[in-house]
């Protein structure tokens, strides 16, 4: 079963790897350069999202410092087109993991509706600032990014940035499995199902929070960097994007919100769905109905999000074909005191 | 000096007297009772001891340390566990995971290390046997019966192996046969060395378990001794059956 987890995953390895020289079509790599940028970005936002149960609903916020922090960068360094920038990625992530602690801070001060409604209000503000500071972001006239150099054509451009956002997927997914595995990642699970129970057990509850906010907008930040320079400009309504918190949250919550592969397999779907509905359908704006009906069928009929649904069939299909039934064990050969024991905790029920 | 004391401790909810200079000390190694109706401010004394509340007035303490300002988590480190009324368990993680969320790790290498190590799997097994819920550790704390996720908590704030164990109405809702268990886990627990503190409506628990008694009645101390003397206490009847 093991071996078989393993061979398949190397299995996705191998596609993923060998995917822009199986479809090479730039309009194809585009939409799988977009559709990587939305799994790393859900990815680091299930982190924090996920994990904790607190729904932030404004990390286009530290997308958009993100993507204006590389810009400037590249801007005052005058650094050219080419290799370079993605080296400046990173930074970028890291400015906006930056302005996300005393962020974070202040939004988890409360919680539930009140924190979502407060992680919007923190967007809006940046998204007026990019607006409104002139003398740094240009205002609505935006910002360009160091251009390309001309030997590289569309399908070697496209394969490059392919591959950043491979990797910036790789590295977001294996964060967030360490995390889920970690005692770290149980203390975020515990304050998701319980925060002052949790608390009343010696979890560091606020400082918990906080470092996973942040690290969700350091990848949220730095997919906004790459998104940025794939692009070649920015402006403030593309960089701080309302659309980018309903997609994120969207994708988590159909493959599974708080799940590792949740986020992943809510971008594969929706956002070539998106993309080729947009191209199909996109002149008379059928195609935002098509993606509602959609999105109102996997509400309906898995509520839950595709992996944990799907995990629980599997699971209740294993129990019902094998013969020996591992969850209830016949009560009449229970031999040891601690199944007796049992036994009477059953009782217990009412 | 008693294992926990509280001194002259006053909390008011806005005009709402919870608690009026009440008094209580524990001694180490006793099961200590604490009853009163309905409202007389036992819960309220419960959070305040654990950090869940700050006090208006007054002292409480810990080996003669005060710990009246610290947070929930310190308490807990400290060597002070709790149960609710209500039990409060994590729904979402299997049993086994619930063990593992009180286990307590101070290293920043630690808190980044794998949620389990051999080690506190093997104590979680211990506790749970102890309990009686092995064969559920695989499953979603939700799924638990009433009288299981009360065992289950009882489990977990073990597993950090706290000096002090308050419980808030153990034997409430749930059936004889699983309050004898519990009596009995109780009566372990303290011949290892174990210090209680509970709150009970059920009397004949309070009276068969209990070393001492304190009686809160609206928010103060009415009374205190051995069950006997409590019983017999013409003031506690009043505040049971009077106006």
């Amino acid at each position: 079963m093991k071996k078989a987890k393993a061979l398949g995953l190397l299995a996705l390895l191998a596609f993923s790897l060998a995917f822009p020289l199986l479809f090479s079509n730039p309009a194809i790599t585009t939409i799988a350069v977009f559709t990587l940028l939305f799994a790393a970005a859900g990815t680091g936002w299930n982190i924090f999202s996920g994990y904790t149960g607190y729904i932030a609903l404004g990390h286009a916020a530290y997308f958009g410092l993100g993507a204006y922090a590389l810009a400037l960068l590249c801007q005052d360094e005058h650094i050219p087109g080419g290799y370079i920038p993605f080296l400046f990625v990173p930074v970028a992530g890291l400015i906006a993991a930056a302005s996300a602690v005393p962020l974070g801070a202040i939004a988890l001060r409360t919680r539930r509706h009140t924190f979502v409604v407060i992680t919007i209000a923190i967007f809006f503000i940046f998204q007026l600032m990019a607006y409104n500071l002139r003398a740094i972001t240009n205002g609505s006239a935006g910002m360009s990014l160091p251009l390309l150099p001309p030997d590289w054509n569309e399908y070697f451009l496209n394969d490059v940035f392919y591959y950043v956002t491979l990797v910036l997927t790789l590295l977001a997914l294996t964060l967030s499995w360490w995390v889920r595995n970690s005692k770290y990642g149980l203390g975020l699970l515990a304050i998701r199902d319980d925060e002052d129970r949790a608390l009343g057990l010696g979890v560091k509850t606020g400082s918990y929070k906080l470092v996973a906010f942040v690290i969700s907008a350091f990848f949220v930040g730095m997919a906004g960097a790459i998104y940025a320079y794939f692009l070649g400009s920015i402006y403030p309504p593309f960089a701080f994007d309302a659309l980018f918190d309903v997609a994120v949250a969207l994708m988590a919550f159909l493959g599974g919100l708080g799940t590792l592969s949740g986020p992943i397999l809510g971008a594969l779907i929706l956002e070539p769905a998106q993309q080729y509905l947009a191209l199909q359908y996109g002149e008379n704006g059928w195609y935002l109905i098509l993606y509602g009906l959609l999105f109102l069928m996997v509400i309906l009929f898995l509520p839950e999000g595709i992996v944990p649904t799907l995990s629980k069939k599997w699971a209740s299909w294993k129990a019902a074909r094998s013969t020996a039934p591992s969850r209830e064990p016949p009560p009449d050969d229970t031999t040891t005191s601690s199944q007796k024991a049992a036994l009477l905790a059953e009782q217990g029920k009412g | 000096m008693s294992l926990l004391e509280a001194q002259a401790v006053s909390k008011a909810y806005g005009g709402i007297r919870a608690l009026d200079t009440c008094s209580i000390n524990v001694e180490q190694g006793t099961i200590a009772g604490l009853i009163g109706p309905n409202g007389s401010g036992k819960t309220t004394l419960f959070n305040i001891i654990t950090g869940y509340e700050r006090v208006d007035a007054g002292e409480i303490r810990f080996k003669g340390k005060p710990i009246m300002n610290l947070g929930p988590d310190k308490v807990f480190s400290m060597g002070i566990g709790r149960t609710f009324q209500l039990t409060r368990i994590f729904p979402r993680l299997t049993v086994m995971e619930n063990m593992h969320v009180a286990a307590q790790r101070q290293s920043l290498r630690g808190i980044l290390g794998r949620w389990s190590s051999s080690q506190e799997q093997k104590h979680a097994l211990e506790l749970l046997d102890f309990v009686g819920i092995t064969r559920l550790k695989d499953t979603p704390a939700a799924n638990l019966s009433y009288g299981q996720k009360k065992l289950l908590e009882f489990a977990f704030i073990l597993i950090a192996e706290p000096e002090v164990i308050l419980l808030d109405e153990p034997a409430g809702g749930i059936n004889p046969t699983v309050i004898g268990q519990i009596t009995e886990r109780i009566r372990t627990l303290n011949k290892r060395g174990v210090t209680f503190l509970i709150v009970e409506h059920n009397m004949e628990f309070v009276m068969g378990l209990c070393d001492t008694v304190t009686v809160l009645h609206r928010g103060a101390k009415i009374a205190e001794g051995t069950p006997q003397a409590v019983r017999a206490n013409p003031a506690v009847l009043e505040a049971y059956l009077g106006d």
